[in-house]
């Protein structure tokens, strides 16, 4: 309830509300796919390769969003380079990438800035939110739900059946690069809400709570945003309420979705699924 | 120009290490072809360089007279049936809906049209009541008459299955047949890349006998026999008995 007047009362809160429901959205939606296409290491990768991107528009004084996205999509251009171009395998091509780019980003933010901003980047501080990142953030939503929208055969037929969608004549690559783009953009969007470190689990847990309880990628992604959002609100209660950081009451919540959703989803939840082999052989050893 | 399909001198490797050497054909309109030959013998790479799917070192490829590119929703590719993800969220509906994408074009989504054909080619593979399954509660043989139907939601001209009948059962193969034996009296043109010599004399009009180069194309009879089959089989003698007691 001290919440819920707070929100009528605080101009910031409403600010932070706001953002955080549009980065659950986003996350959501993007990481349906990202979670389908077994890349949830590119989520993070890319999360973290972010911040030299945003020391360096520090440093040049411009709108940390240009540097990030920068960053963000070069780190997964050369990981794609260096696993195509060598024996090393794709996993050990994103550690190896994602890391070197993270550990420049934190000795430029250190040299660059004190260590308070560096915290607020790796952890989150949604409700310092400025009126300018709040557009950013709508924006990018925005630009996301657009493309994917737009896109939607494409990137389900190549999720789904890459060597179908090149007989169709669809490049999987520029596909590929397109949703690098959109993950960027969305792990920009998400650090102030969650963080550096976190945005990872608000890209896949949502996405993958919705997995368990439907089989449809239409469904999916609207349950995902749907996870996304309360997650974010509920979240955000914590954090005001308890004093704690956004990003973690955030995470801690989708992660509170998941599990209900991993016990008890009817199709798929361990529950369910263990009942029904009970309820099978009592029936036969009647 | 009448011929659906021809290859002149087409070349296609592997990191420098080449698996279809110096292959030429022309397949008519309206004929139903088996590509045979043993393990490794470039057969689905060919069929993979001639969609563009891999790239070619040398040759030329035509479909009705054009490059691929400019042909693509005419042709119907069902490729092997291993590189799918089951558990992708997609029901069977769905699936074959995919069929009818190149024809629905960018940007716009299948309305109810695309929807009752995709329906109907459903129903065609036997397969309509099990539309609102999710594609990984499918057996094998359910699973690629599926594939089938996606194929045929596209209304091609020509079909390519690589290896459609490897781990399905006796029933599903023979639907399959059945369908792609009505679309070659519908003058369509039907490729099957094929490993069950046993097979081949039932199923096509017909083979061409690849093993890296091609040994032989022409009528099933003209291949199937000890002379051409040893040139291909060299090693693997026991599959040619199998293959001349029934041919």
């Amino acid at each position: 309830m001290e919440f819920l007047h707070a929100i009528g009362q605080y101009d910031f809160l409403q600010k932070a509300l706001f953002t955080s429901v549009v980065v659950g959205i986003i996350c959501g939606v993007i990481g349906s796919f990202i979670i389908l296409r077994g890349m949830s290491l590119m989520g993070d990768a890319i999360s973290h390769a972010v911040l030299p991107g945003v020391a360096l528009s520090y440093a040049f004084g411009i709108n940390f969003f240009l540097g990030a996205v920068a960053t963000g999509v070069l780190t997964a251009i050369g990981i794609g380079y260096v696993s195509q171009n060598s024996r090393i395998k794709n996993d050990t091509a994103i550690g190896i990438l994602f890391t070197s780019a993270f550990a420049l980003g934190i000795i430029m933010i250190t040299m660059l800035k004190s260590s308070t901003d560096l915290y607020h980047i790796l952890f989150g501080n949604v409700l310092a939110v400025r009126p300018s990142d709040m557009w950013v953030t709508v924006g990018i939503g925005v630009i996301v739900i657009v493309t994917v929208y737009a896109f939607f055969k494409e990137l389900l037929l190549t999720s789904f059946d890459p060597t179908i969608a090149a007989a169709y004549g669809l490049r999987n690559n520029l596909i590929h690069y397109l949703l690098m783009t959109l993950l960027t953009m969305v792990t920009v969007a998400s650090l102030q809400t969650v963080g550096i470190v976190l945005v990872v689990a608000m890209l896949i847990t949502p996405a993958a709570t919705a997995y368990l309880l439907t089989d449809r990628l239409s469904v999916m992604i609207f349950l995902a945003a749907s996870f996304g959002v309360i997650s974010a609100i509920i979240g955000l209660y914590f954090s005001f309420t308890y004093n704690l950081a956004s990003g973690a009451t955030i995470v801690m919540v989708a992660t509170g979705l998941f599990l209900l959703a991993f016990l008890f989803s009817k199709k798929h939840g361990v529950v369910w699924k263990s009942i029904r082999v009970r309820q099978k052989r009592a029936e036969l050893s009647k | 120009m009448n011929s659906a399909v021809s290859v002149r001198e087409l070349h296609v490797s592997y990191f420098g290490v080449e698996v279809v050497q110096g292959v030429s054909f022309a397949v008519e309109q309206g004929s139903m072809v088996g590509i045979i030959g043993p393990n490794g013998a470039g057969k689905s790479t060919m069929i993979k360089a001639m969609l563009g799917l891999i790239g070619k070192d040398k040759g030329d490829v035509l479909f009705y007279g054009k490059e691929v590119s400019e042909v693509r929703k005419k042709i119907a590719y069902v490729p092997q049936r291993s590189q799918i993800d089951w558990t992708f969220p997609i029901t069977v509906m769905d699936t074959v809906l995919i069929g009818t994408y190149p024809s629905v074009g960018l940007f716009k989504f299948p309305k109810k049209k695309e929807k009752l054909w995709a329906m109907e080619c459903l129903r065609k593979v036997g397969l309509e009541d099990f539309a609102k399954r999710q594609i990984g509660e499918l057996s094998g043989g359910q699973q690629q008459r599926v594939f089938l139907a996606r194929a045929l939601a596209q209304k091609p001209e020509l079909l390519l299955l690589d290896e459609p009948f490897v781990g399905i059962d006796v029933a599903s193969e023979e639907t399959i047949i059945h369908i792609l034996k009505e679309l070659q009296l519908q003058d369509k043109t039907i490729v099957v890349v094929h490993h069950d010599l046993s097979k081949a004399n039932a199923y096509f009009d017909q083979l061409l006998l690849l093993n890296k180069e091609l040994i032989k194309f022409g009528a099933v009879d003209e291949v199937l026999n000890r002379e051409v089959m040893s040139k291909a089989y060299a090693h693997q003698l026991q599959f040619l008995e199998k293959a001349e007691v029934t041919a």
